[in-house]
C-alpha cells in the first residue's frame, strides 16, 4: 500500500502523459477501426453503382438478369442490347453450394461430434490440427487435386460426356473445401455446452450416445447453424477451384455428371476481357454485386441466429 | 456404529468395505455404512473429506471420471450395483441432483419429460401426465404450469434447482442423492428445498451432502460424519449431534475445525 501511494505521488499527471498513455493508443485503434468501417462501406457502394449499372444505364430488367438463360451481352463500350440473363450462372451456384452442403454436413458434423465428445484427447491432439491445415490450403491446390484426380475418376466410371467436367466434380471439391469450416465451427459451439448438462444427463440414466443427440447436439444448435451457413458463404465466393473442374459451358447442366458454369467462374474468366463500362462488363459486376448482397444475407441469418439464441436464454 | 440405527427399517443401500482412489490417492477408505429405505441421510464433514465422492459411488457417477478405481461392495435392494447392474439401469433407479441447479437449455416441460422420453415414452398425453405430476410432487407446479413450454434458463435459481429436482422425480427412482443442492441458493429458496426434501422422504430415500450442519439437523434422520476419507461416525442425527462419540465429530460440530 504505502510503495503505491509513493509512485503515485511521484507521477506527474501533465497532458503529454495523457497523450502518451491514453490518446495515442486510443486513437490509433479508433483510426483503424474507422478506416475499415468507411473501405466496407466503399466496397459496398462501389459495387452498387457498377452492379446497377446494367439495369440503370442498360435498361435491362432484374428479372431478366436473375431468370432468363440468355448470356449474349454486347462487349464494346457503348454497345448494348444484348441479353444478361445470368440464370445459368446463378443455377450452377446455386446447385454446386446445395449439394457440397448436403454431401459433407453428416459428415462434418460426425467429425465434430466425435473430435469433441468420443475422442476429445485425439480430437485436441491431432483432429483438430489436421483440420485446421485443411482450412489453409490454397483453394488452387484443391483445385487441381480435383482436376488430376477427380475429373478423371468421374470421366472413367460414369463415363461422362465432357471428360468429367461436371457439377458433381464442383460439388465434391466445394464439400471438401467448406468441410474444415463447418467442423471447426461445430466443434466450438459442441465444446462449449456445460459440463453440468451432461452430467445431469448421465445423471438420469442416458447412455453417452443420448447424452450426444438429446442434450448436446440441440443445446448448440445455434452454432452449429452458424458454422454450416459460413461453409455455404465460403462455397458461394470460391472461384479457382471452381472454374477448373465445372466445364464452364454456358448451358443449364442436364444432369450431375454435365458440366455448367457459375456466377464467380464467370466472372474470374471473364473480368479482364471485357470493355470498361460496356454491357458485358456491367453485366458481370451485376454478378459481382448479386454474389456480395448472397455473403451480406449469410451474415444476416447468422446475426439472426445467434440473436435469437441469446433472447431465448434471457426468456 | 450401524447397531444405532433403528432394525425395523429396511436397508435400501448397503456399502460394505469401499474403498477409493484416484490414481495413487486414497480418497475413501474402508467405508461401512446401511443406508435406510424411506429416510433423509445425510453426508457432512469439511471440503475434500469425500463425502461428494461417495455419494457418487452410489449412481456410479464416479465411473465418468478417469483414473477411479473402486473396490469393495454397494448393494442396492441386495443386488451388486458394481457387478451385477448395468451403470445405465442404476442411473434410473438412483437419480441424482447437483450442487449448481443445471436445467438443460431446452422448455420447462422437454426438461421434466427428459427421463420418460429416453425411457421410449412417446405418447404426449402421458408425457404431459408425468410432467404434471413431478412438478407437483416438486411443489413447484403452481408456479410454472402457464409457462411449460418457456426456456427453463428463464427460471431463478431455486426454481431451477426444484426444476431438476422434478426432473430426477419423472424417472420415477427409488433413490435420490442430493450433492449439496442448496449451496447455491438463497435462504427462501433453501427453506423450500429443505420443506421438500422433508416431504419426498415418504416415497424415495434420499441422501444429501451438505456442508451446513443446522440443515442435516433440521432435515435428516440419519448423519455420517467424514474426514480426510474416513467415515468417522454414523448414527441417528439427534445422536450424532446430541452425543457424539468421537473427539473429531465433536470437534467438527462445535466448530472447532472445518
Amino acid at each position: 500500500m504505502e510503495s503505491g501511494k509513493e509512485t503515485n505521488r511521484n507521477t506527474k499527471i501533465t497532458k503529454s502523459y495523457y497523450f502518451r498513455k491514453e490518446y495515442l493508443g486510443r486513437g490509433f485503434a479508433t483510426g483503424c477501426g474507422i478506416f475499415i468501417i468507411v473501405l466496407t462501406f466503399a466496397i459496398g457502394i462501389f459495387l452498387l453503382v457498377r452492379g446497377t449499372g446494367t439495369f440503370t444505364k442498360f435498361h435491362h430488367s432484374i428479372a431478366e438478369f436473375l431468370f432468363s438463360a440468355d448470356w449474349s451481352p454486347v462487349d464494346t463500350a457503348q454497345g448494348s442490347g444484348g441479353g444478361v440473363g445470368a440464370a445459368i450462372f446463378i443455377v450452377g451456384s446455386l446447385l454446386t453450394c446445395g449439394l457440397a452442403l448436403a454431401m459433407i454436413t453428416p459428415f462434418a458434423l460426425g467429425a465434430a461430434v466425435f473430435m469433441t465428445e468420443i475422442a476429445p484427447k485425439a480430437g485436441e491432439k491431432i483432429f483438430r490440427p489436421a483440420v485446421e491445415i485443411f482450412v489453409g490450403i490454397p483453394s488452387v491446390v484443391y483445385g487441381w487435386i480435383g482436376l488430376t484426380v477427380l475429373v478423371p475418376f468421374i470421366r472413367d466410371v460414369f463415363h461422362a460426356k465432357m471428360g468429367g467436367y461436371s457439377v458433381l466434380a464442383a460439388s465434391i471439391v466445394l464439400a471438401v473445401m467448406i468441410f474444415p469450416t463447418i467442423t471447426t465451427v461445430a466443434a466450438d459451439a459442441i465444446r462449449s455446452t456445460p459440463d453440468s448438462c451432461r452430467k445431469a444427463g448421465y445423471g438420469l440414466g442416458s447412455t453417452r450416445w443420448q447424452v450426444i443427440y438429446r442434450i448436446v447436439i440441440p443445446a448448440s444448435k445455434n452454432g452449429i447453424f452458424t458454422g454450416i451457413i459460413l461453409g455455404l458463404a465460403r462455397a458461394f465466393g470460391e472461384a479457382l477451384a471452381v472454374a477448373m473442374v465445372i466445364g464452364k459451358t454456358k448451358s443449364f447442366p442436364k444432369n450431375l455428371l454435365s458440366p455448367t458454369s457459375n456466377l464467380t467462374a464467370e466472372i474470374a474468366a471473364d473480368m479482364g476481357n471485357t470493355a470498361s463500362g460496356g454491357e458485358a462488363n456491367m453485366a458481370l459486376w451485376s454478378m459481382a454485386l448479386l454474389l456480395f448482397l448472397i455473403s451480406m444475407l449469410f451474415i444476416f441469418l447468422i446475426h439472426l441466429i445467434s440473436g435469437s439464441g441469446k433472447k431465448k436464454e434471457k426468456d | 456404529m450401524e447397531e444405532t440405527l433403528n432394525k425395523n427399517i429396511k436397508t435400501e443401500i448397503s456399502v460394505k468395505n469401499l474403498n477409493l482412489h484416484y490414481g495413487e490417492f486414497h480418497a475413501l477408505k474402508n467405508i461401512t455404512m446401511d443406508i435406510p429405505e424411506h429416510e433423509i441421510t445425510a453426508l457432512i464433514g469439511p471440503s475434500g473429506c469425500g463425502k461428494s465422492t461417495f455419494m457418487k459411488t452410489l449412481n456410479r457417477m464416479n465411473d465418468l471420471e478417469q483414473g477411479v478405481k473402486i473396490d469393495g461392495t454397494v448393494l442396492l435392494d441386495g443386488v451388486d450395483i458394481y457387478k451385477t447392474m448395468d451403470a445405465i439401469e442404476l442411473r434410473k433407479r438412483v437419480g441424482m441432483v447437483f450442487q449448481q441447479p443445471n436445467p438443460f437449455p431446452k422448455s420447462i416441460f422437454e426438461n421434466v419429460v427428459y427421463g420418460p422420453r429416453i425411457n421410449g415414452i412417446r405418447n404426449k398425453e402421458k408425457l404431459m401426465e408425468i410432467c404434471e405430476r413431478s412438478l407437483k410432487q416438486a411443489a413447484i407446479w403452481d408456479e410454472l404450469k402457464d409457462r411449460l413450454n418457456k426456456s427453463a434458463l428463464g427460471l431463478s435459481g431455486g426454481q431451477q434447482q426444484r426444476l431438476c429436482i422434478a426432473r430426477t422425480l419423472a424417472v420415477e427412482p427409488e433413490v435420490i442423492l442430493m450433492d449439496e443442492p442448496t449451496s447455491a441458493l438463497d435462504p427462501i429458496s433453501t427453506g423450500k428445498i429443505e420443506e421438500l426434501a422433508m416431504q419426498l422422504k415418504k416415497d424415495y430415500t434420499i441422501v444429501i451432502v451438505t456442508h451446513n450442519m443446522q440443515q442435516a439437523t433440521r432435515i435428516s434422520d440419519n448423519t455420517a460424519f467424514f474426514l480426510l476419507g474416513e467415515m468417522v461416525e454414523y448414527g441417528k442425527t439427534d445422536d450424532v449431534f446430541a452425543n457424539p462419540k468421537d473427539e473429531r465429530t465433536e470437534r467438527y460440530i462445535t466448530g472447532r475445525f472445518g
